[in-house]
């Protein structure tokens, strides 16, 4: 009896351990059977290098929103990466015990806040201080790339600040021995061990601003047109589905499946990249 | 040549300060703008009253009890599935080509953006399974969302209850399972529950996802197979389509206050759980 129900729990802790398994797969299936069959009517070049998405006249060229997703990830890298790693750095070698301790539950709150508050932020007070101070309409990359390097803050400052604490006490007083000074230190020995995990963080932090999809519909205009300056308006990948997903029916739909796919595309391309960065120098 | 030497440490430095204090200034810049506009709107009869008028007037009512029962149905599906899961991940499994697809899949889950949940879920839970817009289609949802999170959580939590802890279990004879579940887990629990108070955070501010399982219907959901507008989507609709400012910083300032209370919260228990083990 006993054996029987140890056998039978086992069971149970197995199919729920493989339920994660089984739902990728199912979301993998779900998203490329209903987007597939219209890359196929069209052809894929349609999609990944026609300029113009007009759903209704039957052009879904996505070419404006790849570049567009581009162009405010990897604004949102330029802004969020130095600070990023500068803010790990300081909190994991700099930063007095007590500070931290103020730091850190800031960084909490600002990984917790919902991004729908972020756009509506970057809506009501960076969108009109962009237009007053450069022009145009407000709704830019400059705008959308802002919001995200705020939102990736906290996972880029998180995975490098572990990964800049987890380098061995032995390199940091080998480095300081042979009459290296603290920054020195960090340039020559903590930031090249800890390259790995700092590549990570980076990675990590772009699949979120690439998969981030509110706050950018809030401040960039959503124009599925591809930008020439970082102050025009802008429609990511994101964006365009979740705008036209509430109407569309048809080829229409099916098409903003297909925009899902190449999402996924990248996202999986993104997190492959992450899994073949070498674990550390010289191991 | 020692000159330039200590003008570089200097300037990096204060690269280093800089950087520490545009994130805590941004952070800041945000909290205060939007409590500031915000605190006045809230009041008894905003929290209570329906919207009126598409949301110009009146309340958030409907929109808190969505919330509620999106979080509910949320947690009752990827709760026990995420503990258990866990548990198997931590006490049951021989390392091998299974648990490494399991990993690799968990922390695909983490990675997919959620407006390709969003997506999956309205093919398959809206459209194929025929739950329409509902509750149940976006609180499952979320539930596949905040999986990773309650996996990864209470896996950490397991991880470090003591090994000693087990052993003495076993030896007075208790099966695996009694082991599990009468020593490893209460001895986790906090660790658990911070997982899971992690994963209502996220399903709180989710916004896309549920935009496109939930629907964003004004009325008051009175079944899980209704429709219903979470805060989030609230707060996004008055934004996007500029109904009311006003109401918006109402409900943004509502979420903020909400995500304040779930990270002290898991904030506290976790300190209880380090507490804990480091006394052993």
């Amino acid at each position: 009896m006993k054996r029987f129900q140890e056998k039978s729990i086992e069971k149970i802790l197995l199919l729920s351990a493989v339920t994660a398994i089984f739902i990728v797969l199912l979301i993998f299936v779900f998203i490329f059977v209903e987007g597939f069959p219209v890359i196929k009517k069209y052809g894929l070049t349609h999609f990944i290098t026609g300029k113009f998405w007009h759903p209704n006249d039957s052009a879904f060229g996505l070419l404006p929103m790849i570049i567009g997703s581009i162009y405010v990830t990897i604004g949102s890298l330029i802004l969020g990466v130095p600070l990023g790693i500068g803010c790990a750095i300081f909190l994991a070698e700099m930063a007095p015990k007590k500070l931290v301790l103020v730091i850190r539950p800031a960084i909490e709150l600002l990984a917790g806040i919902p991004s729908v508050v972020y756009g509506f932020y970057g809506l009501v007070v960076l969108v009109p201080l962009i237009r007053e101070i450069f022009g145009g309409r407000g709704f830019s990359v400059l705008a959308g790339s802002i919001v995200l390097a705020i939102m990736i803050l906290p996972t880029i400052i998180n995975i490098s600040e572990d990964s800049i604490r987890a380098v061995p006490r032995e390199f940091k007083e080998g480095s300081f021995a042979l009459g290296a000074t603290h920054w020195q230190t960090i340039k020559y020995v903590m930031l090249p061990t800890a390259r790995s995990g700092i590549i990570t963080a980076v990675v990590l932090g772009m699949g979120r601003a690439i998969g981030e999809t509110m706050a950018i519909i809030l401040v960039t205009g959503n124009v599925a047109v591809a930008p020439t300056s970082i102050l025009e308006p802008v429609r990511t990948l994101t964006a365009n589905i979740a705008i036209e997903m509430g109407y569309a029916a048809g080829d229409h739909s099916s098409a903003l499946f297909a925009t899902g796919i190449v999402l996924f595309v990248f996202i999986m391309i993104l997190n492959s990249l992450a899994v073949f960065v070498p674990k550390k120098v010289g191991d | 040549m020692y000159r330039a030497l200590k003008i570089e440490e200097t300037v990096a430095k204060l690269f280093l300060w800089i950087s520490v204090i545009v994130t805590l200034l941004s952070l800041f810049a945000i909290m205060c703008h939007i409590l500031k506009e915000g605190i006045g709107v809230i009041s008894w009869e905003f929290l209570t009253e329906y919207p009126e008028d598409m949301g110009r007037g009146g309340g958030i009512f409907p929109s808190i009890i969505g919330t509620l029962y999106l979080i509910t149905v949320a947690l009752i599906f990827a709760a026990p599935v995420g503990i258990l899961a866990a548990i198997h991940l931590t006490e049951y499994t021989k390392k091998g080509i299974l648990v490494n697809t399991i990993r690799f899949a968990t922390e695909a889950l983490a990675g997919i953006p959620s407006i390709i949940f969003g997506l999956f879920g309205f093919a398959f839970l809206v459209i194929f399974m025929g739950f329409r817009w509902s509750i149940l289609s976006g609180g499952i949802t979320l539930a596949i969302m905040i999986l990773p999170t309650i996996i990864r959580t209470t896996e950490e939590a397991i991880r470090s209850v003591p090994l000693m802890y087990r052993e003495g279990s076993l030896a007075l004879g208790a099966t695996k399972w009694q082991t599990v579940y009468k020593i490893v887990i209460p001895a986790a629990l906090p660790g658990i529950v911070t997982g899971i108070i992690l994963g209502i955070g996220r399903s709180v501010g989710e916004t896309a996802a549920v935009l496109l399982t939930a629907g964003s219907s004004l009325n008051l959901p009175t079944s899980i197979m209704d429709p219903a507008r979470s805060l989030s989507i609230h707060l996004f609709t008055l934004a996007s389509e500029g109904i009311s400012f006003k109401n918006a910083y109402g409900t943004a300032t509502v979420l903020i206050i909400l995500i304040m209370i779930i990270n002290f919260t898991a904030n506290f228990l976790m300190k209880k759980m380090t507490a804990r083990t480091h006394s052993y």
